[in-house]
């Protein structure tokens, strides 16, 4: 990385004379100048991001070869590959069978979903009825929602597995609960941060139209927050869909998410085969390729307004 | 506006968030914090044995708390400075006209929406590889010696890219009119750069800071991917789940990795405090 960061900070002053400096300097050669600067940072950038990519690369590389191919201990995993070492889709198909990974799909693909929904929906209307209904006992309660994303996770992680198994919530509809009260904390306080944003008069508006609560938020207030509800579901969507140690203390050890699936490849359940890991590697990162492609757009700008709220 | 009608609106609107919230993290907390000053196996056979957990971690023969805080501290520094730098001259560079951006942009954000476990085998592999071809005749074949600079290449790889998006939106937040007066006046490129740029996307390096503390300092998935349980390179996260799992035979063990989470939570407390207050004082300055 430092060399990376090196060779970047030359760029930059590589980049000086290239604009009108104190003395008179020929508007075209400034221009050429400013080609053959924009040129380097872009050789720069693509060697860049070629590196940014090699990892992906070999992965699926490596999860098409022969087992005798790919072996641990070997240094292997650079040589390309080749006829002989082609192995079709076996290492796929005889991955998945051994660690579970079509159920480590459909369950994470369940508990992302629900949670996700469950968040957006039931933080937004905490949110919402915090902000506008003032009263001792509901800015304790917010305040404890903010205070939540100070801790750390390994504060509550012993009690929180041993209480999920206590009320027996170790179940995939449990986790539900648990990401729900988990990430509550940095959700109500970005729902709130934008509810306070919101004018006042058209809730006011619709409440001497006759709506109730309920019709004015999910009429009025909920539309408006529409962009802050994307940007809540990405946020959260990444931290579960990727979460390895709640669903490792909670769950019991046959129900897996892909991250754990992904565990289990590598000795932990007395699997070891680096080209299972390899295909199982990959089948982890397609779904998120696609929805990052899918929705690229927000997730960028989720993120952008994430951080600037946050 | 009068909003007593609402107040009956309560066990709708938040009951469920704050049943939940109770049950993830408000029992949890409370009972963690007790717990730390006690002896127990199970939550149920708590025993009171006061600040015996906190002398412990600091005394016991192998204690390695300490040692994984320093080595986290380190991390967490040297980390905050690469990846901020490098983001912020992806992000510069990303802002120039150049073909092919969002093509860029596209790539180095890629890795944030990897997990951590998943993250750090896909760079085990490659480092171990790495290693035993190249390196092979000076760490001998265990892949394991790359530790520290390993996880620091894995950190870098991921959120370069998530700091670099937000380096961009705070640099195309500048006014262009801003940018045209100094080049009018005959500012050159570093000239603008450290006079007008940085000063002016100030509000995006301190989220940028905070953002890869709270993720260097935390750091567990990743750590665990890459270079398992080892006492030489184990972060704060990963010491105490090793505490709390991995030491059965230990009796104090769970009283010991609670206290550990106790200290950890607090010095999280202290950072992010401290970094809030000055956020806000560079914020009264603006």
């Amino acid at each position: 990385m430092s060399e990376e960061n090196k060779s970047m900070t030359q760029g930059v002053k590589t980049a000086g004379p290239s604009s009108t400096g104190q003395t008179y300097i020929d508007p075209r050669s400034a221009k050429v100048f400013r080609i053959i600067t924009n040129m380097i940072t872009f050789c720069i950038l693509t060697f860049l991001s070629l590196a940014w990519v090699t990892p992906i690369f070999l992965i699926v590389m490596n999860s098409f070869k022969k087992k005798l191919a790919i072996r641990e201990g070997k240094g292997m995993a650079f040589d390309m590959l080749t006829k002989d070492s082609y192995t079709g889709w076996s290492n796929y198909v005889e991955g998945a069978a051994k660690v579970g990974m079509r159920n480590a799909i459909v369950n994470s693909v369940i508990i992302t979903v629900l949670s996700v929904i469950c968040l957006v929906l039931l933080t937004s209307m905490a949110a919402w009825y915090l902000t506008r209904v003032k009263s001792v006992v509901n800015s304790i309660i917010y305040y404890m929602f903010v205070f939540s994303m100070v801790v750390p996770f390994q504060m509550v992680m012993y009690t929180m597995s041993s209480l999920a198994n206590m009320l027996k919530l170790n179940s995939i509809f449990g986790m539900v609960v648990l990401y729900v009260g988990f990430g509550a904390g940095m959700c109500v306080f970005m729902f709130s941060g934008f509810v306070k944003a919101i004018p006042y008069d058209v809730e006011e508006a619709a409440m001497i139209d006759g709506c109730n609560a309920l019709q004015t938020f999910f009429k009025v207030v909920l539309p408006m927050l529409k962009p802050t509800c994307i940007t809540v579901a990405i946020l959260e969507t990444m931290w579960i869909w990727n979460d390895y140690l709640l669903p490792k203390l909670v769950l019991p050890s046959e129900v897996k998410t892909i991250p754990i699936a992904i565990d289990a490849c590598t000795g932990s359940y007395g699997v070891k085969n680096l080209g299972w890991l390899m295909a199982m590697l990959v089948i982890a990162i397609i779904p998120i390729i696609v929805f990052y492609l899918a929705c690229q757009k927000y997730i960028i700008k989720g993120v952008a307004a994430g951080a600037v709220k946050g | 506006m009068n909003t007593k009608s609402y107040k009956k609106y309560f066990p709708i609107f938040v009951l469920p968030t704050l049943l939940s919230f109770s049950l993830a993290f408000i029992i949890p907390f409370i009972m963690g914090v007790y717990l730390s000053f006690c002896k127990f196996n199970t939550v149920k056979d708590a025993k009171w044995v006061g600040f015996t957990n906190y002398i412990k971690i600091f005394t016991a023969n192998d204690a390695t708390f300490v040692e994984s805080l320093l080595r986290t501290t380190k991390f967490t520094i040297i980390g905050v400075i690469l990846i901020n730098i490098g983001a912020f001259f992806l992000a510069y560079f990303l802002t120039k006209k150049i073909p092919g951006t969002n093509i860029f942009r596209t790539i180095f954000f890629m890795p944030n929406l990897i997990g951590g476990i998943v993250l750090g085998y896909i760079w085990k592999e490659i480092m171990d590889t790495f290693c035993q071809k190249y390196l092979g005749h000076v760490f001998g074949y265990s892949g394991a010696n790359y530790g520290f600079w390993g996880l620091m290449i894995v950190m870098g790889w991921q959120l370069m890219g998530y700091m670099m998006v937000i380096y961009i939106a705070g640099i195309q937040n500048i006014p262009e009119d801003v940018m045209e007066a100094a080049r009018i006046d005959g500012a050159d490129s570093v000239q603008i750069l450290t006079k007008i740029t940085i000063p002016l996307v100030m509000p995006s390096i301190t989220i940028c800071m905070f953002l890869t503390i709270s993720n260097l300092f935390k750091l567990y998935d990743q750590n665990y991917a890459l270079l398992g349980f080892s006492t030489k390179t184990n972060l704060v996260a990963m010491d105490i789940f090793d505490t709390f799992y991995n030491h059965q035979s230990n009796e104090f063990a769970e009283g010991m990795g609670q206290a550990k989470a106790i200290i950890f939570f607090l010095l999280v407390a202290v950072i992010t405090y401290v970094q809030l207050s000055l956020t806000r004082k560079k914020e009264v300055e603006n």
